[in-house]
């Protein structure tokens, strides 16, 4: 949003010396924020950095267990400690807030036209009807199709788009000041993403309001933000204009931030990871910076005093523009604007060896693969009714020491693709060829035998590793399965700790003594401890946070190189597919619409669903953000409980609409079938007209 | 939401079939009229027993599935057959219906009330003294079985009126005879009446509904969308009446249905032990009279009584959810 720069007027919204604590644990430490009017200010960190309950501080909307200090001052009006009688005017009327999960923020058993005419008749003195047609038009700004009939819909007949959607319409139903947005996207689809950033933009627009956007997602916040303050264990530790943060970041963990953050074009070199792991909410602190024990400048003063927020010697004036830092180092970073990589430790990574690739052997082969779920109706007597098509003709190929990347939204099969493949039995329809070997023809023995050659790990590892054994077992476990001595799976057990960069003398904890990330290295630990051929790996990495992200991702890039893997990995994330694969399969709708190598799908993407996917990520890097062009898909994925004549995307094509009727008769009468972009080229796309 | 419960309908209507049926045959091979017959005296003859016990569609020495079939088709012509002294089943059913209805109807009502008033409250208020208090009461209440509770109700009522030298609450039948006055008189009269048997009814599922509704409760406290409510500007407490209450009491719906019939079972007792001349005394005496007709005509009540209230909660949660009504 490139608003003018604001006036230097008196800030609409004061946070000052807010702190928060649970219980005496502290989650926010002293956080000051000024927001000026119509600016949006993104607030950004890690989980347990103390964002959300920042922004929740600011409308007194923490649970009873909270203890709020310092202060919040709206118009020069103190929030902090109101009557709530008082604050509920503020609520919602000044201040209103959107939510991260629009399912649960909406009351499930009212209709969504009812709540959000509920917002405008608590502050507005109108009828039932006006607040009804009030709340018309707020569905038809935010691009909710035929408002009136939506007016009347549940919560859960709309789509999570359309539920966010509802939401920022609720927030803006009374033009408020100030609109709080807390992790608005994070539980979206990419494309569904694009769609509600653009909402929220229209929406304050359309309000004048200021917005405070809280995300994790460095690339969401680059698009979005005017100005930027980073969160680190309850404090802001850097705080700037959107550019200049990204260009010239003084504090040594917005570097990190940024450099562990895979970018969707590739670019940006290797992943640099921050050593460690984010505190959690409420973790004591010692008395010097919290970022120290992390940091790869700390000196001996870091470790005495956490160092203020302030501006460097260069900085002149302290208007709302202006750079500051909490950081002793901050001047020398300010100085010599150096690289993430310069200042972080760079793991070597092996280089695979590099054969070519009809050289090497077929791991995995999948064609045509459909997989369908009844559905049914009625209680007493079930009966069918119809089919969910979760898989509608996937074809995949992965070759040994090679990574697949599987890409798509949520919905388009990824997970039942894997599953099937996994089930080492007869597909429904289609084939499968594990290793060499036709799964429709294994008996039980092949199946074992094979089961050990092939290995998953999951997107949760908190809940896919058992709470009550100790690692070294959960690691031996899959080896005694395959009938493995005792003493030779004891003897293993170190070898894959150190594998996965845990130390050995570890093996007799518990999952959840470890952090996420190195729980996430013990589900791959675990996976490798049968030596495996192929790791199929299912989001390894959604649930982490960035800095702890890179490590893994870097981690995974080590051992394919090392043990020569082939990875099939699942991933709605591009670019951190864009990192780590060597080749790419696009699932839209339970098909394969393109596949091909790494750098022909996602730098030439030739299917007009790649080319919105890839257009719907958000850079890191607000000057190029700014540049793109936007590309943005109409709607929602159509459900697959109906099949469709032609091709499936064509609904929501960008190119479709261009056509001339004679083409367009053909897009809905003919599926496309994938073909090569030229022959012997490794780059298909099923679409009649690709490019 | 029209099909959905047509459905249910459908649903309940069967099981009704189902429990009629077992009931009766429980009931017809159970009970001994035969021997009821035979204890007279003079002793009849056994041809005269037989003829007796025929004329009555009692006899024993018929299939039970035959019985059940002549009654069945009584039933459906509306005459549920005889009672052991030979007076239509019809009219004592006419008569005793509405008083039970009138007890069972108030007490369950005022049970799950006051049970999911007091449940939310407590759950709103966790761990003060108050929730703590009534944590305690409704643990006493659980634990005493309804007749004791009736028992003591009562006691204290004539502890009452013999302190007082006349009868404060009335303790003995559901109206006074013979009272003379208005309607106004009688509807107060009535309500008095009232008041001792639906307490010992209504205490119970108090005590039952408001643990289960101040669990349901509690796990909507920390709801998103009541931060939502909250974040809109509305305080607090009409953010929980508005937005919280009514997802909290959609799980005790279908408690509501299953509780009834444990509450049938305890208005035999308080119909007795109050001198409610109802459907529970009639079912403990046609017992004891080897009566299988009005045995069987209370078992059609309760069975009726309990799917109606299967069949209301059904309802009730539909009209309370609405993501139950499209499935």
């Amino acid at each position: 949003m490139t608003t003018p720069p604001p006036t230097p007027t008196a800030p609409l919204l004061t946070v000052r010396g807010l702190t928060v604590d649970f219980d005496g644990h502290p989650a926010v430490r002293g956080v000051d924020l000024d927001l000026h009017r119509g600016e949006t200010l993104g607030l950004v960190g890690e989980s347990g950095s103390g964002k959300s309950v920042t922004a929740l501080a600011v409308l007194g909307l923490l649970p009873a267990t909270a203890r709020t200090g310092g202060s919040v001052r709206l118009d020069g009006r103190e929030l902090l400690g109101l009557p709530a009688r008082q604050l509920a005017t503020v609520r919602g009327r000044r201040i209103a807030m959107v939510f991260q999960d629009p399912l649960s923020a909406f009351t499930p058993v009212h209709r969504i036209g009812d709540q959000i005419a509920e917002a405008v008749r608590i502050h507005q003195d109108v009828g039932r009807a006006a607040a009804r047609r009030r709340a018309a038009d707020l569905l038809d700004l935010v691009g909710i199709p035929d408002p009136a009939r939506a007016l009347d819909a549940f919560p859960h007949e709309f789509s999570g788009g359309m539920r966010q959607r509802a939401m920022i319409a609720m927030a803006v139903a009374n033009e408020p000041d100030v609109l709080l947005a807390d992790e608005p996207t994070t539980a979206l689809d990419v494309t569904i993403q694009a769609q509600v950033l653009d909402v929220l933009r229209t929406a304050r627009r359309e309000s004048g309001a200021a917005l405070v956007l809280v995300s994790h997602d460095l690339g969401v916040i680059a698009g979005s933000a005017d100005r930027v303050a980073v969160m680190y264990a309850g404090r802001i530790v850097e705080t700037a204009p959107v550019d200049e943060l990204f260009a010239a970041p003084r504090h040594p963990y917005t570097l990190g931030l940024i450099g562990a953050v895979p970018r969707p074009d590739g670019r940006g070199g290797p992943l640099v990871p921050i050593p460690g792991r984010p505190p959690a909410a409420g973790e004591p602190a010692g008395p010097g910076c919290a970022f120290a024990d992390r940091c790869p400048l700390v000196e001996d003063r870091c470790r005495t005093a956490e160092p203020p927020l302030t501006g460097t010697d260069a900085d002149i004036g302290s208007g709302p523009g202006e750079h500051r830092a909490a950081c002793v180092r901050a001047d020398h970073l300010a100085a010599t604007r150096p690289a993430p990589a310069e200042v972080y430790p760079v793991p070597a990574l092996p280089a695979a060896v590099p054969r070519p690739r009809a050289a090497r052997d077929s791991v995995l082969t999948v064609r045509g693969l459909t997989r369908s779920f009844p559905r049914h109706r009625g209680g007493l007597l079930r009966r069918r009714a119809g089919e969910v098509h979760a898989v509608d003709g996937v074809d995949l190929d992965v070759r040994q020491g090679e990574t697949l990347g599987l890409v798509g939204e949520s919905g388009s099969g990824k997970s039942t693709t894997l599953y099937e493949i996994l089930r080492l039995a007869a597909p429904q329809g289609g084939r499968i060829e594990l290793l060499g070997q036709d799964t429709a023809t294994l008996d039980r023995a092949a199946v074992r035998r094979l089961r050990s050659r092939v290995q998953i790990v999951f997107q949760d590892p908190a809940a896919s590793l058992d709470p009550r054994m100790p690692v070294g077992d959960v690691l031996a476990e899959p080896l005694l399965a395959q009938r493995t001595p005792k003493a030779e799976a004891r003897r293993r057990v170190p070898e894959l700790l150190r594998q996965v960069g845990l130390d050995p003398a570890h093996a007799d904890r518990y999952p959840h003594e470890f952090s996420g990330g190195q729980r996430q290295r013990i589900s791959i630990a675990r996976a490798l401890a049968v030596r495996p051929d192929l790791l199929v790996l299912d989001e390894p990495v959604s649930a982490l946070d960035v800095s702890v992200q890179a490590g893994v991702l870097n981690l995974l890039q080590q051992l394919k190189a090392e043990l020569g893997l082939a990875y099939l990995f699942v991933s709605h994330d591009l670019a951190v597919v864009r990192h780590l694969a060597d080749r790419v399969a696009v699932m839209y709708l339970g098909r394969t619409v393109e596949s091909g190598t790494a750098a022909r799908v996602l730098d030439r993407p030739r299917h007009p669903y790649t080319r919105a996917l890839l257009a719907a990520v958000p850079l890191p890097d607000p000057p190029a953000e700014r540049a793109r062009p936007r590309l943005l898909l109409a709607g929602d994925p159509p459900s697959p409980a109906e099949r469709h004549l032609g091709c499936p995307f064509r609904t929501r094509c960008p190119v479709h609409p261009t056509l001339t009727p004679d083409r367009r008769t053909r897009c809905a009468t003919e599926t496309p079938p994938a073909l090569p972009a030229a022959p012997g080229v490794d780059h298909t796309a099923a679409c009649h007209y690709p490019d | 939401m029209t099909r959905y419960l047509a459905g249910r309908l459908g649903y309940y209507a069967a099981l009704l079939t189902a429990a009629v049926f077992l009931s009766y045959a429980l009931t017809g091979t159970a009970l001994g009229p035969r021997a009821y017959f035979e204890a007279k005296q003079p002793r009849p003859s056994a041809a005269a027993v037989d003829r007796q016990l025929t004329a009555l569609n009692l006899n024993d020495r018929t299939p039970v599935v035959e019985r059940f079939g002549t009654w069945a088709n009584g039933l459906l012509h509306g005459d549920l057959g005889r009672t052991i002294h030979g007076t239509a089943v019809n009219e004592e059913f006419g008569r005793r219906i509405w008083v039970s209805l009138r007890l069972l109807l108030v007490g369950s009502l005022l049970g799950m009330l006051l049970g999911v008033a007091a449940g939310a409250w407590s759950a709103v208020r966790q761990y003060r003294l108050s929730d703590r208090a009534l944590t305690v009461l409704s643990f006493v209440l659980l634990s005493t079985p309804v007749f004791l509770l009736a028992l003591l109700l009562k006691n204290g009522a004539i502890a009452a009126k013999n302190a007082a030298g006349h009868e404060v609450i009335p303790f003995t039948g559901y109206e006074t005879p013979n009272l003379a006055g208005g309607i106004g008189t009688h509807l107060a009269d009535w309500a008095l009446h009232l008041l001792l048997p639906t307490l010992s009814l209504a205490l119970g599922g108090l005590a039952t509904y408001s643990r289960y509704q101040r669990a349901t409760m509690l796990d909507v406290l920390g709801a998103d969308y009541l931060r939502t409510a909250e974040a809109k500007g509305l305080t607090r407490g009409r953010a929980l009446l508005k937005h919280g209450l009514r997802t909290a009491v959609i799980p005790m719906t279908t408690m509501f249905a299953y509780a009834f019939l444990g509450l049938f079972t305890g208005a035999a007792f308080t119909e007795t032990i109050f001198g409610w001349h109802g459907m529970g005394e009639w079912f403990i005496q046609a017992v004891n009279e080897q009566d299988v007709n009005s045995v069987a005509a209370v078992n059609l009540f309760a069975a009726v009584v309990v799917l109606a209230a299967g069949f209301l909660a059904d309802a009730l949660h539909a009209a309370l959810d609405p993501r139950v009504r499209t499935a």
